[in-house]
């Protein structure tokens, strides 16, 4: 007994330095390489804000989503962190964010006219602000500019008949074994573009239905098919294409739809006898360039959180022009504001003006906290209708099917928010 | 005290671990696959259902269960025979009295099971590139046309298979060995008096004396092999076009990306049930081969 008791002591000690934390400590979970660069702008907050220590916890993206949800039900969530914008309509049904729009209000340096508006409105759910987006991201074509100019064409595409035409003469000079454009099977982003550039909306009844037999819908499906069915694009997905950047060079394929980090890439990896044919094109739409994703991520702030008044001043240190301006530089992650953009170093990118133009009709996905596993559904049928086992009508059908199924529960936590039950 | 309740004194301890660590989980994750648990239910439990049995009818009503179901009854009927295979036949060689170097040989050939799998993975990938990749040019020098291993469903199956052999037959060969080294060597002898040829030895002799091991080695590796997971999440993410999504690859995106805990629970109950069966299924074969053995 006496020799547990000696040893109790210590431990004890030992835990509560663990578990106590020094009062103005503010806790940031930031993610994947973001994390790392962000470490290099807060020791000018630090400065600016006399009393604030921030203490900054690196998540890799893969272990991210596990970690906020355990940290919620464990009652341990930070007071701020950095969230892909995707994820904000399930936290904040778990009521697990503090709504911002009366911060936003009061302040001067978030301006929500200077950030671009499809961006901003993933971060608004039921017509509450959540969180203050932070780096951009859509997806455009990548395009080989040398060999869309030896198949006629000296400028890329704006809308989709002039996109069929320039991928039906790419394909003519390219032969059997390569092709015009990369679409990878295990990527949900291209098709998903194409369908947010319809009319109609991905989901009806409030985000309780889908809504995917639409002739829009199956317009976007169509020309997806489309380019598998002529050879335009090849049946592959990511592991069987070992290193994208090299096959681009290759010319394995002239168009590529991708997103900003691939400026970067690209620019570090291709060859130098290449660096100077390729572009980026905004992505073309049915009529005329058409929307894209609005991806990305925000900064929230937790409704645990006893240090919010610290917490949004940290935002707004991060969400200003001069500091944003420094993120670009050191991420090469996209900013969300307009007066960023129109900074020398931004403006003067060729590669980044095609996203500038695309960020401006950036359209949200549903906000519905099902939407990854709908469009993980999209996916996969779209996969089986590009590989000929479904038609396109047959494939829009079945992902009804299926989308209703997943919002099931959705749809009888709206029936009963509509009947005075409490709601979602 | 009685010796019984000594008895249970002793076992005490180790009855409380195995409760605590084990039977409530168990038990919980049961009550768990009968409810839809899911995001909503996190936020509050009032919106928890209580569905009974809808999870696992709902689930034998799913394709993509059938579809997992049969995939990974087609990487255990296939992988775990062939697994086996190897482990004996690299056991056997590396028992070989004609075999030089064994201490060389044994750790390059066990290497593969304590690599990590991520890292293989990747270059597996590479090795199975339907143009670039060295088992398509193996396969061209031999004349056999390009095969488009990851992306061609009717391959991705064979192609993990190959793969998961590759990484796990080390572990059965060393047990292997060991067995084969606790062999009297007389029997070899008396079998040679005899006029027994190789083949004839490696039947008479050393199989029936591997029985036991074989059996253990058996049940560790299908249990092992039903749980497929790793290697199709880093190797294909289940596609192309769904033919390597896995029992247990269903369960994780059910319960790890989609959080729906509910039916997460019930594919994992459905999965032990089959495991159960099928040990005991090959447990009970077993014993008998093993008496009809014992009696000749």
């Amino acid at each position: 007994m006496r020799i547990r008791a000696r040893w109790a002591w210590p431990a004890l000690a030992l835990m509560l330095c663990a578990c106590s934390r020094p009062p103005d400590e503010l806790t940031f979970w930031a993610m994947g390489r973001e994390s790392e660069v962000v470490a290099e702008l807060l020791p000018e907050f630090e400065r600016t804000h006399p009393g604030v220590h921030v203490s900054l916890h690196q998540l890799p993206w893969t272990g991210a989503h596990a970690k906020l949800l355990t940290a919620f039900v464990g009652d341990a969530t930070p007071d701020v962190a950095q969230l892909g914008n995707t994820w904000i309509p399930e936290l904040a049904a778990l009521h697990a964010l503090e709504p911002l729009s009366a911060r936003v209000r009061g302040s001067a340096a978030v301006q929500p006219p200077d950030y671009f508006a499809g961006i901003w409105d993933t971060n608004v759910i039921g017509g509450v602000l959540y969180g203050v987006p932070w780096y951009v991201d859509t997806r455009l074509l990548f395009y080989r500019t040398d060999l869309l100019k030896k198949a006629g064409y000296d400028a890329p595409p704006d809308d989709w008949n002039q996109w069929r035409r320039t991928m039906s003469a790419l394909k003519a000079q390219a032969g059997p074994d390569r092709f015009s454009i990369l679409l990878p099977l295990n990527e949900f982003e291209p098709l998903t573009a194409l369908a947010l550039q319809q009319k109609e909306p991905l989901l009806r009844e409030g985000g309780g239905r889908g809504n995917f037999e639409t002739a829009g819908f199956r317009k976007a499906l169509g020309l997806y098919v489309e380019m598998f069915d002529r050879g335009w694009a090849p049946l592959v997905s990511e592991a069987q294409i070992s290193n994208v950047w090299d096959e681009f060079g290759r010319g394995y394929f002239a168009y590529y739809i991708s997103g900003p980090w691939n400026i970067g890439e690209f620019k570090r990896r291709l060859p130098p006898e290449r660096s100077r044919d390729w572009m980026t094109a905004p992505l073309p739409g049915p009529d005329g360039p058409g929307a894209s994703i609005a991806g990305g991520s925000s900064l929230v702030i937790f409704a645990a959180s006893r240090r919010k008044s610290q917490a949004w001043q940290l935002i707004e240190y991060l969400s200003r022009p001069d500091v944003q301006e420094r993120f670009r530089a050191l991420t090469g992650d996209l900013p969300p504001r307009r007066s960023v953009w129109n900074l020398p170093a931004l403006a003067a990118d060729p590669y980044a003006r095609a996203f500038r133009q695309q960020l401006e009709r950036a359209k949200p996905a549903p906000k519905v906290p099902e939407w990854e596993h709908i469009e993980d559904e999209l996916r996969l049928v779209g996969e089986r209708a590009a590989t000929g086992q479904m038609t396109v009508e047959q494939a829009a059908r079945e992902l009804d099917r299926r989308v209703d199924a997943i919002l099931e529960k959705r749809r009888w936590m709206l029936a009963r928010a509509g009947s005075g039950h409490g709601g979602p | 005290m009685r010796p019984s309740l000594a008895g249970w004194w002793f076992a005490g301890p180790a009855l409380a671990v195995l409760a605590v660590f084990f039977v409530v989980p168990v038990a919980a994750a049961f009550v768990l696959s009968l409810t839809d648990f899911d995001i909503y239910a996190i936020a509050d439990p009032a919106n928890l259902r209580l569905v009974w049995l809808h999870n696992y009818v709902q689930l034998l009503k799913t394709p993509l269960f059938w579809k997992a179901l049969g995939n990974t009854l087609y990487f255990v009927v296939v992988g775990v025979p062939l697994s086996i295979a190897v482990s004996l036949a690299t056991a056997v060689l590396l028992d070989s009295e004609l075999a030089r170097f064994k201490g060389a040989f044994r750790t390059a050939l066990f290497a593969p099971v304590v690599t990590t799998v991520v890292a293989v993975a990747v270059v597996w990938r590479n090795l199975f590139h339907a143009r670039y990749g060295w088992v398509n040019h193996a396969l061209g020098a031999i004349g056999l046309g390009p095969v488009d291993w990851l992306g061609d469903p009717h391959w991705s199956m064979p192609a993990i298979i190959l793969f998961a052999v590759w990484k796990n037959f080390g572990i059965n060969m060393i047990i292997f060995v060991a067995a084969l080294q606790a062999i009297p060597r007389e029997l070899y002898e008396a079998a040679r008096i005899e006029g027994a040829n190789a083949a004839q030895q490696f039947r008479h002799v050393t199989l029936p004396l591997l029985a036991p091991t074989m059996l253990m080695v058996a049940v560790v590796t299908m249990a092992g092999y039903f749980q497929l997971f790793a290697e199709p999440y880093v190797m294909t993410q289940g596609g192309p076009l769904q033919s390597t999504v896995s029992v247990l690859y269903l369960m994780y995106e059910q319960g790890f990306k989609w959080w729906s805990l509910g039916v997460a629970s019930a594919v994992a109950f459905a999965l032990f049930a089959l495991m159960l069966a099928c040990t005991a299924l090959l447990l009970r074969t077993a014993r008998r081969r093993m008496v009809a053995w014992g009696s000749t």
